[in-house]
């Protein structure tokens, strides 16, 4: 049997194991609990001022009614819906006086035209004295015009795009490539993390055994990995609908206002999907190599915080290349493998050629099967022996009953 | 393959942690046939058996499984139960069956058809569909046996198979050993329970402290001993005292010697002319455990034998 029969026998089982278990639910809805959230009580919040928008009372006859509301419908043009509050026009024999009284308005206009007064608490008046001074100051010019015989003609605008000088495009490239890459380092950590305790189940179960004895180890460890990018991927997948329907519902034109990759969209998705795929595989091999020497769950938890030290190390090391892309550092980060993927998506935000990305790519993988490699041997080597304890236990000289 | 054997390892040597785990190994396992390695705990044989089956590597020398030196371009032709025992506790008994073939080269529905139809011969057809954790430590035992031999394998290395069965468990082990070997195949085990070794197998190995102390047939390892004799008499004393050997041992009329190199004819016709009264008069071949004893020494023997019974 080849090893890559083999490993996909093992990734079938590890895939199926974990999607069919009630721990991957909460894997998948988890990160979508504060999305949820966010949108409910966002929702629940703008329904709240909905329900209850500021009314101001305005003491006018009809005529000076009429000119209010003209005033208010033109200036609500201008400033948009909702710049303006709600206006309650009442009949001057009501005593508006007795609406503030009752919180049924906020403040109350009277004296129109000559002698306009609003009253109303200290808070309103701070709120909607300039507003409603707008609408008094509209009322006069009107009249004013009216009086002179004027009637103004609405006057269309031109308008004409030019580039922006004050955001350039190589500036919100240099944005959108650190953001690409913080996404792919997110993803990448929360992700990876578990592969650190991939092995942990096979040796306390004693499969371990049963499989190097009919398997290679690198197909073991190979079948593992994918298993667990499988898994990835599910999730990616349903967290990126989840985001992609919120974004296309409640932020439509956000797609729009963000500078399109040098490389352009579609090839930038397919980039980041497969520099996602390279970082979890380079990564993944080396915590499942580590994770592999550990014999308890403590050691795993030991060996995890230097494990994510390094992977900010690395990932500060990659961000050069979205500062500079051009610098050496940014070279030396794209080809060191780790920080190979961070590098390359930045780069590929900022540089429209797509050969550097073929060799990274390819180097990337290669990197990829010779950690696997070299973790399998080390696996076989310390692992696999009678009686033996956990390998970070051995190297830290600690005897197992102290463990 | 080489013609007449399944497994040929020379020499094979591996440390750990500096310590000499395996020294020199040599073994010879013929085909079709059941060959025991014997030893007690630490001896080396799961580290033996772990070079053989390409687990680990030798630190030196060399072998070959089914005449391949690389064991595990063989391993969709061989099955193996280790020590200790594993299966995915969340796994159903068939699944985990077919699981163990797909390992080997057998395609799922073809190891899910094959566990089903073992499953239901060895008894546990109503247990296919649950998971292992709610098994018995006998059922999941017997489900991770029929993974072993689910894709019919030509060469089957069990260490330890009987550790942890019940004495009906045994025997059906026993018997499905036999009947693997008459079907063709080999099989290799461990074991440090001498009695079913002399029970099932052809051949031995004893190994001790990594160094194999004997190999051959077990009619030979036996046959390491003189025969014992134990001789009933109705007279107390007389003339026919004078043919028993020096060291013979006596508990009242009761003589134990082993049986002299020249036979027991002559022996017979002085206690007949002695005037000994012959009441019963028996030769037995001494047992493995006896040959055992002979090879590694007493004290290693007593180690076996508690740890057999701590088992």
């Amino acid at each position: 049997m080849s090893s890559l029969r083999a490993a996909l026998v093992i990734a079938r089982r590890d895939y199926v194991a974990t999607v069919w278990s009630r721990a991957f639910i909460l894997f998948l809805v988890g990160p979508l609990i504060p999305i949820v959230f966010g949108l409910t009580f966002g929702s629940v919040g703008a329904k709240m001022q909905g329900t209850a928008p500021p009314v101001i009372a305005i003491v006018a006859s009809p005529a000076e009614g009429q000119a209010v509301m003209a005033a208010r419908e033109r200036l609500t043009d201008a400033l948009g819906e909702g710049a303006l509050p709600e206006f309650k026009l009442i009949r001057p024999d009501v005593n508006g006086t007795a609406l503030l009284a009752e919180g049924k308005a906020a403040a109350v206009l009277s004296g129109l035209p000559g002698t306009p007064t609003l009253r109303g608490s200290r808070d309103a008046i701070s709120a909607h004295g300039p507003e409603m001074e707008w609408i008094v100051n509209e009322i006069q010019r009107d009249a004013s015009l009216k009086q002179a015989g004027i009637a103004l003609t609405a006057v269309k605008l031109n308008q004409i795009a030019v580039a922006d000088a004050a955001r350039p495009a190589e500036s919100d490239r240099a944005t959108l490539a650190r953001a690409a890459q913080l996404l792919l380092l997110f993803l990448t950590m929360i992700l990876a993390g578990m592969l650190l305790s991939n092995m942990l189940e096979e040796k306390s179960s004693k499969v371990i055994e049963i499989l190097a004895a009919a398997v290679p180890v690198d197909a073991i460890f190979m079948g593992k990995l994918i298993a667990m990018l499988g898994m990835s991927l599910t999730g990616i997948t349903v967290w990126s609908a989840a985001a992609g329907g919120a974004i296309a519902i409640f932020l439509p034109g956000l797609a729009m206002q963000i500078t399109a990759p040098a490389v352009g969209w579609p090839i930038f998705v397919a980039l980041c999907v497969v520099y996602f795929m390279a970082s979890y595989l380079l990564l993944g091999a080396l915590f499942l190599g580590i994770g592999a020497q550990a014999g308890t769950v403590r050691e795993v938890q030991t060996l995890s915080m230097p494990l994510t030290f390094g992977q900010l190390i690395v990932f500060g090391f990659a961000s050069v290349a979205a500062e500079q892309p051009n610098s050496p550092t940014a070279l030396a980060a794209s080809i060191f493998p780790w920080s190979s993927p961070f590098a390359m998506i930045a780069r590929s935000v900022l540089k429209a050629e797509l050969w550097p990305h073929l060799l990274a790519i390819a180097w990337q993988f290669l990197a990829v099967t010779a950690i696997i490699r070299v973790g399998a041997r080390l696996f076989r080597r310390s692992v696999l022996k009678s009686g033996g304890g956990g390998f970070w236990r051995r190297l830290i000289g600690r005897s197992s009953r102290a463990a | 393959m080489t013609q007449e054997f399944a497994i040929e390892a020379n020499g094979l040597v591996k440390h750990f942690d500096g310590v000499r785990a395996v020294d020199g190994v040599n073994l010879a396992v013929p085909a079709g046939t059941i060959y025991g390695v014997l030893g007690p705990n630490g001896a080396g044989k799961t580290t033996s058996l772990r070079m053989l089956l390409g687990i680990i590597d030798p630190d030196s020398g060399d072998r070959r499984l089914l005449g391949n030196p690389s064991p595990l371009k063989v391993a969709a032709q061989v099955g193996y139960l280790p020590e200790e025992r594993g299966l995915y506790p969340t796994m159903q008994a068939r699944e985990a069956i077919a699981f163990m073939g797909a390992l080997r080269g057998l395609s799922l529905a073809e190891g899910r058809a094959r566990a089903d139809r073992l499953l239901e011969e060895h008894g546990l057809g109503d247990a296919a569909r649950r998971p292992i954790r709610t098994l018995s430590k006998g059922m999941a035992q017997t489900v991770q046996i029929l993974g072993t031999i689910v894709h019919n394998p030509k060469l089957i290395v069990l260490d330890e198979p009987f550790s942890g069965l019940d004495a009906i468990n045994q025997g059906r082990l026993e018997a499905l050993i036999r009947a693997q070997v008459a079907a063709g195949a080999t099989i290799l085990f461990s074991t440090h329970v001498i009695a079913h070794a002399e029970r099932l197998c052809e051949r031995i190995a004893i190994i001790v402290g990594g160094r194999v102390q004997f190999e051959g047939s077990v009619v030979d390892a036996r046959g390491r001993l003189r025969p014992v004799v134990t001789l009933v008499t109705r007279a107390d004393e007389g003339p026919w005292r004078d043919a028993l050997p020096a060291d013979a041992s006596r508990d009242d009329r009761t003589w134990t010697f082993e049986l002299p190199p020249t036979g027991i004819e002559p022996l017979l016709a002085r206690l007949i002319a002695g005037e000994a009264g012959i009441e019963t008069l028996s030769i037995e071949r001494p047992g493995l455990h006896e040959a055992f004893v002979d090879i590694v020494g007493g004290s290693v023997a007593d180690s076996m034998d508690r740890a057999g019974e701590e088992r």
